[in-house]
């Protein structure tokens, strides 16, 4: 028993998830001096709803898994792209595009919610392809591209929603119809999970999206595929050296990533209570996939797990309005990635910790076992004839 | 001829933000940091400048000493910059972390604190900082006196004019000869080359990496308040992703100070295009396409990309950017 116990303990994913809850910690303590900062009298009442209002009540918890569904497909896609060594600032562009997939294949379509979302995937695999296929073939750094590919999906978007009439609302004209006006079976189904939970943002997204998460776990853990694009992430002239197709991977994984951030934005707005707005900046989400994939290292079970703490913060900071403005979580959570950074030595740290308190027990007792030898060593000059014996026998 | 003239001044207007926090890419870059917080420090830049311009304007001094208080902006736009870029430094010099999640970090704090800052300052909801009209010099203020009918030089060079112009070009001029004359420019692109041989003749990696990073930090900051004034309404706690556009305005340079001069014309050109649609006869129409003006305003980036897929075969990064410099390893 203790054994195992110090087995998970000194594993490295523990350490890693300490190191995690650490950040998490002096990230929460700084809100919360900021809170004190602002409004001394208030700011427990702040932090209170930073922690708790999340789980207070069906409506908030509904809210919290209902945003942390395309959190998790946009921090998914970011870590996805993260193991093959790339970075995928063109989430949002990527969500953007998959959001417009989706409605195009619900409302003017009439597709069913299941091939809305794989119409949402294929979206998002072609804006994330593009940067890919540049950096592949071109040399074309993929934050630029991705950079440069978020603004021209989001204008092609707009472009393209504002000339097809069918897709928009009557009465507001820069927002898509109601889902479910247009077509009721391109919502996601609840399941009962609505009547459950009490409130209408609940649905099925966030189990489907646990479930790919798995998926890509298992494909990124367990394939020779998976083996491949990590390879490709750690040392790219090695793997090329090995014989894996570095260009190819390169453009799979944009892809695959793309694919992921696409099904978020599919999801989001397929959810029967989001319509879509023609709006001039790059939509939040995609960017928040960002921290969302860092605090889970980019492991995807990881993600399930971090998606739904910033979606919980997320709400607790809505919850603090009027009082305090709710972008506090974003310098909470930013504060959280700036340490998770260097979370390497915060695990170095964290690890020299734990083993210093297992080498000091064992130091202890070999201490108590030299001491025993010193002792005896030291009586030795003075009583070197009387003892002679005994500390011969102590020292053997 | 005047919308010629009123094209042109506006392409310098909105080059000027760009070519300044590209500089300022290339100084970090040059020393082997990735600078990804460029947006971010532009933010900060822009708050405190900001602030400064709102508190003299309502004191009054401000309108009295135009110049010398828009001298003091740019000043207070710099440092503040380069205090917040040194958290940058810290992490990806001293910590040896992840450049570009150090960047990430910086980028969502400065927008959301400069949100929360604004919000306890003007009070709830007031998320916009004013900026006062003195700050734009006019020919009154030098005290010339403008011709009667407009002319091509007059609207070329006064339509929109900022202090920040002048002493952006001068910077230019500065980088150029810094980066390809001086000891410290030679030293500094060695780090972004080959740390270890740099370090292995005497030169301090660690503190030539925090000058670049801080040099990135004067230089964006001051871009930030450039970009401010010259889209012109007011500071919202956003630079619309310039910071970003600088990165790629930097690689289109080629990590070349003059090259980046002529990337962030290029660009701006193609932007003010974008805005001036209705006022160019000779640009296609469009009809039946509704809000054709979306084309436009897609045209930068696509023509960027398409610039950057025939030229980066070619570009050559910094060898050593992106890691951190260890002085353990060989």
């Amino acid at each position: 028993m203790m054994t195992k116990f110090k087995k998970i303990v000194q594993s490295p994913g523990f350490s890693s998830f300490l190191a995690s809850v650490a950040s998490i910690g002096i990230g929460l303590i700084f809100g919360y001096l900021i809170l004190a900062v602002i409004n001394p009298s208030m700011s427990l009442y702040g932090l209170g709803k930073i922690l708790f209002a999340g789980a207070s009540d069906a409506e908030r918890i509904s809210k919290v898994l209902y945003q942390a569904a395309p959190l998790l497909m946009t921090g998914l896609a970011v870590g996805f792209a993260f193991k093959t060594g790339l970075f995928n600032i063109g989430a949002t562009g990527q969500y953007t595009m998959g959001a417009f997939f989706a409605l195009y294949a619900g409302i003017i379509l009439k597709m069913p919610w299941w091939a809305a979302l794989l119409a949402a995937m294929v979206g998002g695999a072609i804006w994330g392809a593009i940067p890919g296929i540049c950096k592949a073939l071109f040399n074309v750094n993929e934050v630029i591209t991705a950079i440069m590919f978020n603004w021209i999906g989001l204008f092609a978007v707009n472009l393209s929603l504002l000339n097809i009439p069918k897709i928009l609302d009557k009465v507001s004209a820069n927002r898509t119809v109601n889902l479910a006006v247009a077509n009721k079976s391109a919502i996601i189904p609840k399941a009962g999970l609505d009547t459950l939970f009490g409130s209408s943002y609940m649905n099925i997204s966030i189990l489907i999206t646990a479930g790919i998460a798995i998926v890509i776990y298992i494909v990124l853990n367990k394939t020779t595929f998976g083996y491949e694009l990590k390879a490709c992430g750690l040392n790219r002239n090695a793997s090329i050296y090995a014989g894996i197709n570095a260009k190819r991977n390169i453009i799979l994984s944009m892809v695959i990533s793309g694919g992921l951030a696409g099904i978020g934005g599919g999801i989001y707005y397929l959810s029967g209570t989001a319509q879509f707005l023609v709006v001039k900046s790059l939509l939040a989400m995609g960017f928040n996939g960002i921290p969302v994939a860092l605090l889970a290292t980019s492991n995807p079970v990881g993600t399930i797990f971090s998606s739904l703490f910033v979606s919980y913060i997320q709400v607790g900071g809505e919850a603090m309005q009027p009082q305090f403005s709710p972008e506090i979580i974003n310098i909470i959570i930013s504060v959280i990635i700036y340490l998770s950074a260097f979370s390497m030595l915060l695990k170095g740290l964290i690890n020299r910790l734990l083993t210093r308190q297992n080498s000091k027990r064992e130091k202890e007792m070999e201490l108590k076992a030299s001491s025993v030898i010193d002792d005896s060593k030291s009586i030795q000059p003075e009583a070197a004839n009387a003892n002679h014996s005994e500390s011969e026998d102590v020292n053997k | 001829m005047i919308i010629f003239a009123d094209i042109m001044n506006a392409t310098i207007i909105f080059a000027i933000p760009l070519l300044v926090v590209a500089l300022g890419g290339m100084f970090s870059e040059r020393s082997g940091t990735i600078n990804i917080a460029l947006e971010g420090i532009m933010i900060v830049g822009a708050l405190f400048s900001c602030l400064y311009l709102n508190s003299v304007s309502k004191s009054g001094w401000g309108a009295d000493h135009p110049l010398l208080a828009m001298l003091f902006a740019i000043l207070i736009a710099g440092f503040s910059g380069i205090i917040f870029s040194l958290f940058l430094a810290l992490a990806s010099v001293s910590l040896k972390a992840d450049q570009t999640i150090g960047g990430t970090a910086l980028n969502m704090f400065a927008p959301a604190f400069a949100i929360v800052l604004t919000w306890a300052i003007q009070g709830q909801g007031q998320t916009t900082i004013e900026i006062p009209t003195w700050v734009r010099i006019t020919q009154q203020s030098l005290g010339l006196t403008p011709s009667a009918t407009p002319n091509f030089m007059e609207t070329f060079i006064f339509k929109n004019l900022f202090l920040t112009t002048p002493v952006v070009l001068l910077f230019l001029a500065i980088t150029v000869f810094v980066i390809y004359k001086t000891r410290f420019g030679l030293r500094l692109r060695a780090c972004g080359e080959h740390p270890q041989a740099a370090d292995s003749v005497g030169i301090n990696v660690y503190r030539l990496r925090y000058t670049g990073v801080g040099i990135s930090g004067f230089l964006g900051g001051i871009g930030g308040l450039a970009f401010t004034i010259a889209a012109g309404s007011g500071f919202q706690s956003t630079v619309a992703g310039y910071g970003f556009f600088a990165l790629a305005v930097m690689i289109f340079g080629n990590w070349k100070p003059v090259r980046i001069f002529g990337a962030a014309l290029f660009f701006a050109l193609f932007k003010v295009i974008g805005s001036y649609t209705g006022s160019i006869s000779f640009l296609p129409r469009f009809e039946g396409v509704k809000s054709a003006d979306y084309i436009y305003q897609m045209l930068p980036y696509i023509v960027t990309m398409i610039v950057l897929i025939f030229t980066s075969k070619k570009s050559r990064a910094p060898k050593a950017e992106g890691i951190p410099y260890d002085k353990g390893t060989r």
